[in-house]
């Protein structure tokens, strides 16, 4: 069962084929089975996700009208506030904290009836590519074990793709969500910036993090979309409008028409060659399946990853300042009667990883005076040239599109002492971020070099996420179909994994 | 050798800054829907906003942007039409997110002015203070501090953090800096701010109790030479709570950079609290590094652009101004200038319109006001607006009076017992059994007595020699335990002896 | 190349209350010169006349009503504390001003 899709075990629990406890437990003892490999999830929540599976029963039992995704399992990256039970944002700074209050994204899944089984594993703050600055130890990727899922929403996308859970929930700020379901093989959306309520989203940077949907077909990723999207009062960054119609996009998948731009600046030099054939492989089929390929120059987004490791760092300085052992969290060297001042430091030091310290610096100095206009400043401004880019390109062409990172995974330690070789790899999903539009991997195949997934980007204007759905859904339907199967299908046996898999139904796209 | 006062203005030219914070009065917090009363238990009103939890957003609360702006107006200043919420960095445990919620480059209100008038030997003098900017910011949390010796910061073990009042709405009145006082400078600093208040209770947007702290003062003093045309270095002194502090505090920071400046001294650039008992100032503890707030634009909050049209709704919607109204009062009473003056200089107009209002003659609630009950106020050491009697108080004490059951002298009395707590004037009479001796068999009993007693004087005055009845009329109201009325003794006793 | 010095970055340490090892510092100093370089990038560009963008969606003049709604208990506002005493926070003695 734990090898459906999200939509088939939906369809199987309202026919009452199977009941959400045993969906639930039965992945439950998938996790127990391989978690101790993939090291997705920091915390199982047994008790808490039966309870809300057997919640579920008894009101379809009573004949209650029940929601789309009500008692399918679900995975949330620990950077989602969930009431009593403990989140910790990746970090050692909030070892055992338990949230007195629910995120909005956590109160809608509640309220769809989904069966939230645990927290996953993430970089610290959200603020890596690999999962490897997580104050608990790095996620490991199902299809190579010794290889990083990608981050920050590592464990999400992993929990996924090692069938622990049929959808996630990730954060994207510069790409946290679209980077590891490309190095992963999995479908990850990052929605347009405030349509989903960051109430309870542990900032990062502001006016970037955005939580978002995982799953392993366009369609389940739809249903978890429209689950989680919508206007929030807490939130004042938060769109007050319809929730595009990303389902019925999934399932119409139709490109006859579609304009596709592809982003001069945003592949060929620097991206892995197998990662560069897969993309133009899949530029093709879209061709073949009615849409008109035109390219789009956007200049300015040379300059996206300076301006967003300024504007992040900046942010993220001030939105961490809260974590000062006063009220929650850890506090440490408060013995021998040292100074609450003593004690914020010693605390913040001992809590933080190197990472987290590294973009508190960084974004200090670029806020201090003096030093504003020439980088916060300066960055902001990038960011309108960038808007001004998307607008021209958006102009001529319906979606955009990228290879979502310019490598496949890489090996666990390779680039963690190089961080700006790690920035690098967020060269081609950040635009999106800055600019506040959404954006979508879906798998593209695997590089032939590695035999490693590669993920195909598609960029939409601000709320019109459908076109994501629409194109992806499409590009999926052609690409399973190529493939027999989909591709985490090809993904390794796990320990406790049958190797001859049962194939899957074609992605649900029809 | 220190200067006294006049020699320091002689000499130099005070330059002063005002900065004002507000606590507005709406029901809810300025980022979060927690309830803003006061005196609650510690941390019943927090909420994951307010307490910086993670993951927690501040939203804007509206009624905190229409008070704003109506104060914005009532002070003269322009309304931006596009203003924006800034975080001011740094850390402080009552502070919960480490940054506070404010307004940097883009406040709301701005270029405004405030006329005030101040009472001098020299007649009324007028000045114009300008007010560079009003913007909203929000309140910290209150502190505890265990295990020091007088319950201060200084010496503590440890502190206890009750946010309550995290996050309430503060305003802030940021004046330009106001040279020219001269010799009044702590007079127009307290004109000054009693003005604002006077508005802010006018708008009806705060309770300004500076006792309360819901109306703060930090002031900003410093001395230039006289011919100088740099200015002085300045020092801020905060914890000023009253308007007689903002008074004590300007004059009492004059004394002391001149003392400084006189022995060639520089005055440091700092901050100093206001000590209510000696009335000097005390430096704050010198911090290591100067603090750089890093200002940059909220990412939580969208700018606020307030319609045009609403403007001028609220700007149609002011009340009348306070110098309108003193005008209206002082024609209404029909009092002379240098009384009015006094009145508003005592702070009494509120008061005495509040009595005037429950039916008491203007002229006698003034008199009790500006007389007794202000003379008590003196004794303690406090504004009359901190003692225990109310405008009905005196309203029912007057009535008392009118009606023949208190003396002046008795009612007196009274006043004392009201301001001790020991209720209202009803309740003191009856408790301590005041009672005017009106009983005429009662007076001329002790009056008898006392010609009796006094022959001599009494055979003066039945010779015509009235002034001698003064000595006979102390007499029966000593017999009397001072319970009769005077003026009917006097009736009585030259009566009696055939005057 | 442009570099943060191990006293500045000791500086900018004490800004964001972190307390740090000497290795530590002198390890952020050698970094910041890559990055510092990286996203100097940003001066590079023309940005006379363009205007700052701090939100990506032109979301303006959103406000909540005056209205009280439920806050959370002592118990669990105090829930997190790593330390209490009377129903209030317990930090230790803070040196800064009253």
């Amino acid at each position: 069962m734990i090898f459906k899709t999200a939509t088939e075990m939906a369809d199987a629990l309202s026919k009452k084929d199977i009941s959400s406890v045993e969906l639930t437990q039965a992945h439950l003892d998938r996790i127990a089975a391989v978690d101790g490999d993939v090291k997705a999830f920091l915390h199982v929540d047994s008790e808490g996700a039966l309870a809300q599976a057997a919640a579920v029963d008894a009101d379809r039992a009573s004949g209650k009208a029940m929601s789309p995704l009500a008692g399918v399992p679900l995975a949330l990256k620990d950077v989602l506030a969930q009431k009593g039970v403990p989140t910790t944002a990746g970090s050692k700074i909030l070892q055992g904290w338990k949230p007195p209050y629910d995120s909005t994204v956590v109160a809608k899944l509640k309220d769809a009836g989904v069966v939230i089984l645990g927290k996953t594993n993430m970089d610290e703050f959200a603020m890596g590519s690999s999962t490897e600055n997580s104050g608990y130890g790095p996620t490991f990727n199902p299809w190579d074990l010794t290889r990083t899922p990608g981050g920050s929403s590592g464990g999400s996308s992993a929990a996924v793709a090692s069938f622990e859970a049929p959808l996630a929930i990730g954060s994207d700020t510069g790409g946290s969500i679209r980077q590891p379901a490309a190095l992963t093989g999995i479908v990850g959306v990052r929605p347009t910036y405030g349509a989903v309520s960051r109430y309870g989203l542990i900032a990062y940077s502001s006016s970037l993090d955005q939580a978002g949907p995982f799953g392993r077909t366009v369609l389940d990723t739809a249903l978890l979309h429209e689950a989680i999207a919508g206007h929030d009062a807490h939130d004042a960054t938060s769109i007050n409008a319809a929730v595009p119609a990303v389902v019925a996009a999934a399932k119409d998948g139709n490109v006859k028409g579609m304009k596709i731009g592809v982003i001069k600046q945003l592949q060929g030099e620097g991206y892995q060659k197998g990662v560069q054939t897969r993309f133009t492989e899949s530029l093709d089929l879209l061709a073949s399946l009615g849409a008109e390929i035109v390219e789009v120059d956007c200049p300015s987004f040379e300059y996206a990853l300076a301006a967003y490791y300024l504007i992040a760092p900046s942010e993220c300085s001030s939105n961490l300042a809260r974590f000062d052992a006063m009220r929650y969290g850890l506090r440490t060297g408060d013995e021998g009667g040292a100074s609450a001042e003593a004690v914020m430091a010693a605390t913040r030091d001992a809590g933080f990883g190197r990472e987290v310290k590294r973009r508190i610096i960084l974004g200090t100095y670029a806020l201090s005076s003096g030093y504003y206009d020439a980088y916060y400043g300066s960055a902001q401004k990038i960011r309108t040239l960038i808007i001004q880019d998307y607008a021209k390109a958006f102009a001529v062409a319906d979606v955009l599109v990228s290879p979502t990172a310019p490598t496949t995974a890489y090996k666990i330690g390779e680039k963690i002492d190089d961080p700006m070789a790690m920035y690098l790899g967020d060269v081609a999903t950040i635009p999106v971020n800055l600019a506040g539009i959404c954006g979508m991997s879906l798998p593209a195949g695997l590089a032939e070099e590695d035999n490693l997934p590669v993920g195909f980007q598609i960029m939409a204007p601000a709320m019109q996420d459908q076109r994501l759905y629409q194109a992806g859904a499409a590009l999926e339907a052609a690409l399973t179909s190529k493939w027999g199967g989909a591709l985490i299908t090809k993904a390794p046996a796990l320990q406790g994994r049958p190797s001859a898999l049962p194939t899957m139904s074609k992605g649900g796209a029809k | 050798m220190a200067l006294n006062y006049d020699e320091i203005i002689a000499k130099y030219d005070p330059v002063l800054g005002l900065e004002v914070h507000v606590e507005l009065n709406t029901e809810s917090k300025m980022f979060c829907s927690c309830a803003t009363t006061f005196g609650a238990e510690p941390n019943t009103q927090t909420c994951p906003v307010c307490l910086a939890l993670p993951g927690a957003l501040p939203v804007v609360n509206e009624k905190a942007i229409e008070s704003t702006i109506k104060i914005g107006l009532a002070l003269n200043c322009s309304i931006a039409p596009y203003s924006r919420f800034a975080r001011k960095n740094y850390f402080y445990p009552d502070m919960p997110k480490n940054f506070q919620i404010s307004q940097y480059d883009e406040p709301i209100c701005f270029d405004g002015y405030v006329d005030v008038e101040i009472d001098t030997d020299e007649g009324p003098k007028h000045f114009r203070i300008e007010v560079e900017r009003v913007h909203m910011e929000e309140d910290t949390g209150k502190s505890l501090h265990v295990g020091g010796a007088t319950g201060r910061i200084h010496g503590a073990d440890y502190s206890l953090l009750d946010y309550n009042r995290a996050g309430i709405p503060l305003v802030e009145i940021v004046t330009k800096i106001v040279p020219g006082t001269g010799k009044y400078a702590p007079e127009v600093a307290k004109a000054y701010v009693a003005e604002l208040r006077d508005i802010l209770r006018g708008l009806g947007v705060s309770d300004v109790k500076m006792e309360q702290g819901s109306l703060r003062c930090d002031a900003n003093v410093s001395l230039m030479l006289k011919d100088a045309t740099e200015l002085g270095t300045r020092s801020e002194t905060k914890n000023v709570n009253s308007l007689r502090s903002v008074e004590r505090a300007i004059r009492g920071e004059m004394l002391r950079h001149a003392e400084i400046l006189e022995t060639g001294g520089k005055v440091k650039q700092e901050t100093r609290h206001f000590q209510e008992d000696t009335g000097l100032t005390r430096s704050g503890r010198s911090k290591e590094q100067a603090e750089d707030y890093r200002y940059f634009p909220d990412p939580d909050l969208v700018p606020v652009k307030p319609d045009a049209a609403w403007i001028e709704t609220l700007r149609a919607g002011l009340p009348e101004r306070p110098s309108i109204r003193r005008k209206r009062l002082k024609e209404q009473w029909a009092v002379p200038d240098k009384e009015f003056a006094a009145m508003v200089n005592a702070d009494v107009l509120d008061i005495v319109e509040a009595t005037v209002l429950l039916g008491a003659d203007a002229t006698k609630a003034r008199t009790w006001w500006l007389g007794e009950i202000s003379r008590v106020a003196n004794d303690k050491g406090v504004d009359i607006a901190e003692l225990a009697i109310t405008p009905a108080h005196v309203a029912e004490l007057i009535k008392l009076v009118a009606s023949g059951e208190l003396t002046d002298k008795l009612a007196r009395q009274v006043v004392e017992g009201v301001i001790a707590g020991e209720g209202t004037p009803s309740e003191v009479v009856a408790k301590r059994g005041i009672k005017v001796v009106s009983d005429d068999g009662a007076l001329m009993a002790a009056i008898e007595k006392v010609c009796a007693a006094q022959a001599d004087t009494a055979e003066k005055v039945r010779g015509g020699h009235l002034p001698a009845a003064g000595a006979l009329i102390g007499a029966v109201m000593k017999e009397t335990a001072g319970q009769a009325d005077a003026a009917k003794v006097r009736e009585l006793l030259l009566k009696f002896l055939g005057q | 190349m442009s570099t943060l010095s191990r006293d500045e970055v000791a500086k900018l340490a004490g800004l964001a209350r972190i307390e740090m090892t000497e290795e530590e510092l002198v390890n952020l100093s050698s970094q910041f010169g890559m990055i510092l370089d990286a996203v100097a990038r940003v001066q590079e560009v023309n940005l006379e006349g363009v205007k700052a963008t701090s939100h990506p969606q032109p979301i303006e003049n959103i406000a909540r009503p005056d209205v009280v709604q439920a806050s959370l208990t002592p118990a669990q506002a105090l829930s997190g504390a790593p330390a209490q005493e009377e129903q209030r926070f317990r930090v230790p003695q803070i040196l800064g001003e009253e």
